[in-house]
């Protein structure tokens, strides 16, 4: 038997390193040690009711494990053979115990390609990849000529996973047909959006298929170097990374000769220190160079005169996650997955205010429907569904009517929002569509490095504007001005950070002009976050004058007699909402 | 270790390492091979169920049967234990009383090999739900 233990960071950080141990201790306290083996693996994706136990072979899933549960697995489970019920995964709609994830909503949906080995094999150990094929691709394509991997890349149809959809293959074309005396393959591991985590699991779940494709796109170029570009921010991801270079270099599958190919190729890692920007690919090189991590015009493009000038090749860690598999499986499977214009699959970071957070891979043409209440298991709490923001800050949120498009790269861009990377963060009616703008804003305003006008000047601007909006202080003047602001940035920036910077303003207007026009003309915050535009209030006819509000108040801005209705005095409130959690007649509300 | 000196090594190596995920891989799809529950309840047990399970892994090996080998709880039938339930791909499962090495050995070559049916079939007298 084997027992999978997740090993994540979201899961590790609620112990999952000592469950292992527990579980380990307790197999051996039964004298199981040497017939059940406990493996650590990448991120199931369930990450709402992670830590995650997976048994094998009856595949049960047991999620919100605690360490102190491993003698009950190992007792029950493991010993007589019974699954420990309340650690199974309950159905919200029908109310029944699933133990097998296939059976789970979650999962049905789901295609796993550049997912295939998280939560399958341990990250650790290369035999675990190889057995499942690891670095086949890579010796498959050294029985080809370059220009046939690239051709059958290019009809795959795999376009860019980290935001711009550009098709893989082709950019590896121009990059095999610069000729230079050195050439380099960068994997972009930059993860940046708020609330994304795609990379991160990739890259702690299965390390081995990144630095193979890496390999392959190295083949097909010309290149024997290849970096990878990580944030420190991720130590666990750079930990998994650099044991399986260690071992992939002692089994002579990175280095010189590869498999007798006569190939030579190396990978070694730059650390960035988590600047949005530097996921730009020009200003990524900068930052690898040592230089200030500041994009410059294209072209040059990067397979032209990128690294220290030399033709580069840069590709997010998703895009190579997939290589292997192509190559593997054909490009005729992988382009029979998908739509006309997007191949394949992507994988989200499901986030915000949704059921079953965690890390989802979907074919391309998946509805934004399916994926928030089937995969999702629908809004937190039964709430309304408000909006969903995809593409991160350079993106835009989409609402209710956008529900039934089919996600890919054309029909997002179609709407007003954009693929991305794959952040997808779930707004219910709680929140306040001009707030999130100014959320993202802050976000761009922080992370923009300055270099171009618009982009330095402008955003801050914007965010100004939508900070007096949410004062109550804004216009109809201050709309217009909105749009016409956002118009400039996009037109005038310099790098892909400005020129999507206004999206979730723009967007946001679009779709919720009467939110914008109640925060402006009436003073009024729907979702009740402006804390500037609300007010509480005591209604005196269900107020019984407990004075418990009073007491609870920070400020002492309640007063009123004992059994007689309180009053708020606005002047002097701060809206911490204190009196209104504590009332218990429900008395408080906003106004 | 040694190092990987060519794609025909890689494959080699690829074979034998693919035994030890086999359970893994398996239990992706358990529906396209052979899945054997053996009734492991304290009855099972005591009548030999364990040698009949470990045979049944040890065998399916040697013998290059694809196989689920699983413990299951008490099946009802305590007067024909050890029981096991065998459920080949396609086919509904089928469950055999008073299962020893022997009997094992019997239904592994008649049975799974060539769909011959062996005696100590149980009907079976109820319906699972899923």
């Amino acid at each position: 038997m084997h027992i999978l233990i997740c090993g994540g960071t979201g899961c590790r950080a609620s112990k999952s390193e000592l469950i292992q141990t527990n579980l380990e201790d307790a197999l051996k306290a039964k004298g199981l040690e040497d017939e059940v083996q406990v493996v650590t693996t990448g991120c199931f994706g369930f990450c709402e009711k992670g830590p995650i136990v997976k048994i094998l072979p009856d595949n049960t899933f047991y999620i919100e494990v605690k360490p102190e549960d491993a003698t009950e697995i190992v007792e029950e489970h493991i010993v007589k053979g019974r699954q420990v019920m309340r650690l199974l995964y309950t159905d919200p709609d029908k109310k029944e115990t699933v133990s097998d994830a296939k059976n789970m909503g979650f999962y049905k949906k789901q295609i796993r390609i550049a997912l295939r080995n998280c939560g399958f094999i341990n990250p650790e150990n290369i035999e675990e990849y190889i057995s499942r094929d690891g670095y086949g691709a890579l010796g498959k394509c050294f029985e080809m000529t370059p220009q046939d991997v690239i051709d059958i890349i290019k009809k795959s149809g795999l376009r860019g996973r980290g935001g711009g959809g550009f098709p893989t293959g082709l950019k590896w074309e121009f990059a095999s047909k610069n000729e230079a005396d050195q050439k380099y393959v960068v994997c972009n591991a930059d993860e940046g959006d708020p609330g994304a985590f795609m990379d991160r699991s990739i890259l702690e779940g299965d390390p081995h298929s990144v630095l193979e494709a890496m390999a392959i796109c190295g083949y097909t170029m010309g290149a024997d170097k290849g970096v990878i570009y990580i944030r420190a921010e991720y130590p666990l991801a750079i930990e998994r990374l650099k044991v399986a270079i260690g071992q992939a270099r002692e089994y002579g599958l990175l280095g010189k000769d590869i498999l007798g190919s006569g190939f030579n190729f190396d990978v070694e890692m730059r650390y960035g220190a988590g600047a949005f920007v530097c996921g730009e690919e020009t200003a990524l090189i900068h930052s690898m160079e040592g230089l200030r991590g500041e994009p410059t015009v294209k072209p040059p493009f990067p397979a032209e005169s990128g690294y220290n000038g030399k033709p580069t090749n840069v590709n997010n860690v998703e895009t190579f996650a997939n290589v292997p598999v192509i190559i593997n499986k054909g490009a005729d499977w992988f382009s029979a997955i998908g739509t006309d214009k997007s191949k394949g699959t992507k994988v989200f970071a499901l986030a915000g205010k949704i059921n079953n957070v965690g890390l989802i891979e979907v074919p391309m043409g998946t509805t934004l429907r399916e994926v928030i209440y089937e995969i999702g298991g629908g809004i937190k709490d039964g709430k309304k569904f408000k909006a969903v923001q995809t593409g991160g800050p350079s993106g835009g949120c989409l609402t209710e009517r956008h529900l039934d498009t089919p996600i890919d790269f054309d029909n997002l861009l179609a709407v007003g929002s954009m693929m991305g990377s794959g952040g997808m963060i779930v707004m219910d009616e709680d929140d306040c569509m001009v707030s999130m703008a100014k959320f993202y804003l802050d976000f761009t305003v922080e992370e923009s490095c300055g270099k171009c006008t618009p982009c330095r000047v402008g955003n801050k601007r914007l965010y100004e504007l939508l900070d007096k909006i949410t004062e109550g202080k804004g216009t109809r003047e201050d709309i217009d001005l909105l749009r016409n602001l956002s118009a400039v940035i996009k037109d005038t920036s310099l790098c892909g950070l400005g020129q999507t910077s206004p999206n979730p303003v723009l967007s946001t207007i679009e779709n919720f002009y009467d939110e914008y026009m109640a925060h402006v003309d009436d003073h009024k915050c729907v979702a009740g976050q402006c804390k500037a535009l609300m007010q509480y209030v005591v209604d005196p006819e269900l107020c019984v004058g407990c004075t418990l509000c009073a007491r609870n108040c920070p400020v002492d801005c309640i007063t009123g007699e004992r059994k007689e209705a309180h009053v708020i005095d606005v002047e002097k409130c701060i809206k911490c909402g204190a009196c209104m959690d504590k009332c218990k007649f429900n008395a408080i509300s906003i106004q | 270790m040694a190092k990987v000196k060519s794609l025909a090594d890689l494959k080699r190596m690829k074979e034998d390492l693919q035994s030890k995920m086999d359970l893994r891989e398996k239990s992706n799809a358990p529906d396209s091979i052979l899945q054997v529950k053996v009734g492991m309840a304290t009855c099972g047990i005591a009548s030999g169920a364990k040698e009949v399970m470990n045979f049944f892994i040890e065998e399916s090996a040697k013998r290059g049967i694809a196989a689920v080998v699983t413990q299951t709880g008490c099946m009802g039938y305590c007067y024909a234990e050890p029981t096991i339930e065998v459920k080949m791909p396609g086919k509904d499962p089928i469950v055999f009383g008073d299962v020893d090495v022997k009997k094992a050995d019997e239904i592994i070559e008649k049975y799974v090999k060539h769909g011959e049916l062996v005696d100590g079939i149980i009907p079976v007298n109820y319906n699972t739900i899923d």
